[in-house]
């Protein structure tokens, strides 16, 4: 038995139905457009939280030092001192998930233009740092690897201390103030940042080469920070562990020793990402198969309706020697190409309102081809699924009271 | 009457259970079937006359007896061998014809084909084809029932009938929905199809006036037989046509 003669015998009883298969079909069509639709703009948001997240700087890691034994006696975290250049550099050639790392030299001091003082931070980085922290130039220029290598005297002044240095709004860029006694060319100012999360004024900063920081102010190899960037949220972790490979390898600890250093990541951050994103996904899921319900009820009751009108042909055909399979199958392919049709024409229909969608609203879409496949293959088994008891009791018929029924 | 039994049936009863009673429909049938006959089976309603259709034509089982159709006993029968019978042995002709609806009179007729697997596209065009003609319905191939006269939808559902070969043509009051005219007509293509192919017939009626076409009846009451002739003079029916006076043209 070829299931073609059956695929010929439904599309021949769908002919003579157009209208009816056309609004059976619709249910189908409406449900998985919607599913495709709705998944394509969950996906673009998704994409575009997920780039703001990483904006925030989801992505970074720090690296801190921390306690250490000497002699029986625990040293503290923020006077050890244990991170060098050496440690950078290990981890700028050696960690696979990095891909930006920066020592921070900080230090705290007055600054002096003209007339006017201002107690701010200090922080000697290096040029990678502003990608790290998603730091931003608002005028001028940052200063570059060159800088760093003559410990050049120059700086980026935060918001903070250019309102308290320069109120009068004229532009620090080119001007030189001092710190500590030492003239730091401006050669560039930062877009606010606003506070931090723990309230901390992201903005009250004054950033130079680290070199300048060692060489010229505080004098001393030793970082008060690394920051790192993982090449993605979800890398972070494993250039988490990279790094604690690398910073113990180069701080000569055997296996037995404790760390004397810390790595830090943005785990609230990334917490809150997946969360958000994973809230979305089961949204939408639900929503997607509350949709595809719908129309497999649609089927469901249309091929009831149909089962009942046909009634008297069922009688028939089993009168002239269709067996029970026949009738289940004659049914059941039936439904089987309408929601399959209805799932072809509602991809596409769900594909274009996706792009309308984006190129009317502006919502960012996501077309992912999962969606297609996932809400296709679900199609096709609503189909079978409501498809299969009314053809099950149309093949359960008895050819006598079929025939007669009216 | 010689040569081979299409149908033999050995006391056949069918009872069945209404609520607590129980309704004997069928109180013990027995007679035999020769190739080439055209048997009419005759009764009142409630008779027993569509229990014993129903039996005959293998869409129902007798409670007991033994019933053989072309030699093969179809009370030990699957519903799907049943089906299979059905289709190979048996050409069905129904009161009410019965076609598909908005299918055109040779898909129709090709209808039982379908469940005859081993048959190409081209044979079963074919064999739908000679049947249409058989029944003198050529050229009507591709109308639709409702372009259709009652006889002509008769015809169409009695060329679905012969169109598989079946040993039997089983007729369930065929004539019953049409007027005399188209009547001796439809009888007239049932003699042919008996005394030129030598097609077996059994044609379940209450005329007395068809049953006089036929050349043996079997009378049911109350479930049992009580009578069972031949019929020594069998009319024409072609004749009986001819001796109608003229349609009344207007």
């Amino acid at each position: 038995m070829s299931i073609l003669r059956f695929i010929m015998l439904a599309l021949r009883a769908l002919q003579r139905n157009k209208l009816r298969a056309f609004l059976t079909m619709l249910g189908i069509i409406i449900g998985v457009a919607a599913v495709i639709a709705m998944v394509a703009i969950g996906q673009g948001s998704k994409e575009s939280i997920q780039s703001q997240l990483s904006s925030m700087g989801s992505n970074m890691i720090t690296v801190l030092p921390s306690s250490n034994v000497a002699g029986g006696v625990r040293i503290g975290g923020d006077s050890y001192q244990s991170l060098t250049i050496e440690d950078v550099k290990a981890i700028q050639q050696q960690a696979e998930y990095v891909s930006a790392v920066s020592p921070v030299a900080s230090t705290r001091g007055q600054a002096i233009y003209g007339a006017l003082n201002w107690p701010t931070s200090l922080q000697g980085v290096a040029p990678s740092y502003f990608d790290i922290r998603k730091l931003t130039i608002q005028d001028g220029v940052s200063f570059s690897d060159a800088d760093v290598a003559t410990a050049a005297k120059v700086c980026v002044l935060g918001q903070t201390v250019i309102k308290n240095l320069f109120p009068s709004g004229e532009s620090p860029v080119g001007k030189v103030i001092r710190l500590n006694s030492i003239p730091l060319q401006v050669i560039g100012t930062l877009v606010p940042k606003g506070q931090s999360s723990f309230g901390q004024d992201q903005d009250d900063i004054i950033l130079t080469p680290y070199t300048t920081v060692q060489k010229r102010i505080t004098a001393t190899i030793y970082f008060q920070s690394i920051y790192a960037s993982a090449v993605s949220e979800g890398a972070s972790e494993a250039a988490t562990n990279e790094i604690t490979g690398i910073l113990r390898t180069t701080h000569r600890l055997r296996p037995t020793d404790e760390n004397n250093f810390q790595v830090r990541t943005m785990e609230e951050l990334i917490k809150t990402l997946s969360s958000t994103t994973s809230l979305l996904t089961i949204l939408l899921t639900a929503i997607a198969g509350i949709s595809l319900v719908i129309g497999g009820i649609g089927i469901m009751n249309i091929m009831y309706v149909s089962v009942k009108e046909r009634t008297k042909e069922i009688g028939l055909r089993m009168s002239i020697g269709a067996r029970g399979y026949d009738i289940l199958m004659q049914f059941l392919v039936e439904a089987i190409i309408i929601s399959v049709t209805g799932g072809i024409i509602g991809v596409i229909l769900g594909v274009t309102s996706a792009k309308l969608i984006t190129v009317l609203l502006g919502w960012p879409t996501l077309v992912s081809e999962s969606s297609i496949v996932l809400s296709f293959l679900v199609c096709a088994f609503t189909g079978v699924f409501f498809g299969y008891y009314p053809a099950l009791s149309a093949s359960r018929l008895d050819p006598i009271e079929a025939l007669r029924y009216e | 009457m010689s040569g081979k039994k299409i149908l033999q049936l050995e006391d056949i009863r069918r009872e069945f259970i209404m609520g607590s009673e129980v309704v004997k429909a069928l109180r013990g049938i027995t007679f035999d079937v020769y190739e080439g006959e055209f048997v009419t089976i005759m009764g009142s309603s409630g008779s027993g006359k569509t229990t014993l259709l129903n039996i005959l034509g293998c869409l129902d089982k007798p409670t007991s007896g033994n019933y053989l159709l072309d030699g093969v006993s179809v009370s030990k029968l699957s519903r799907n061998e049943l089906a299979r019978l059905r289709n190979r042995k048996i050409g069905f002709v129904f009161q009410s014809y019965n076609l598909l609806p908005r299918t055109s009179a040779l898909e129709n007729v090709e209808l039982p084909l379908f469940y005859n697997p081993g048959l190409s596209t081209s044979e079963r065009k074919q064999r739908a084809m000679a049947a249409l003609s058989e029944v003198k319905l050529q050229g009507r191939e591709e109308h639709m029932p409702n372009q259709l006269s009652g006889g002509q939808q008769q015809r169409v559902a009695i060329a679905r009938a012969l169109v598989n070969q079946p040993v039997m043509i089983l007729a369930d009051e065929a004539t019953g929905n049409l007027d005399s005219r188209t009547s001796y007509e439809i009888m007239a293509l049932m003699q042919e199809l008996n005394q030129q192919e030598g097609k077996t017939i059994v044609f379940v009626t209450h005329e007395p006036d068809i049953a006089s076409f036929s050349t043996r009846t079997v009378m049911l009451r109350d479930g049992r037989v009580v009578k069972d002739t031949k019929n020594e003079n069998v009319r024409s029916a072609k004749e009986a046509l001819a001796a109608l006076p003229p349609a009344d043209d207007y």
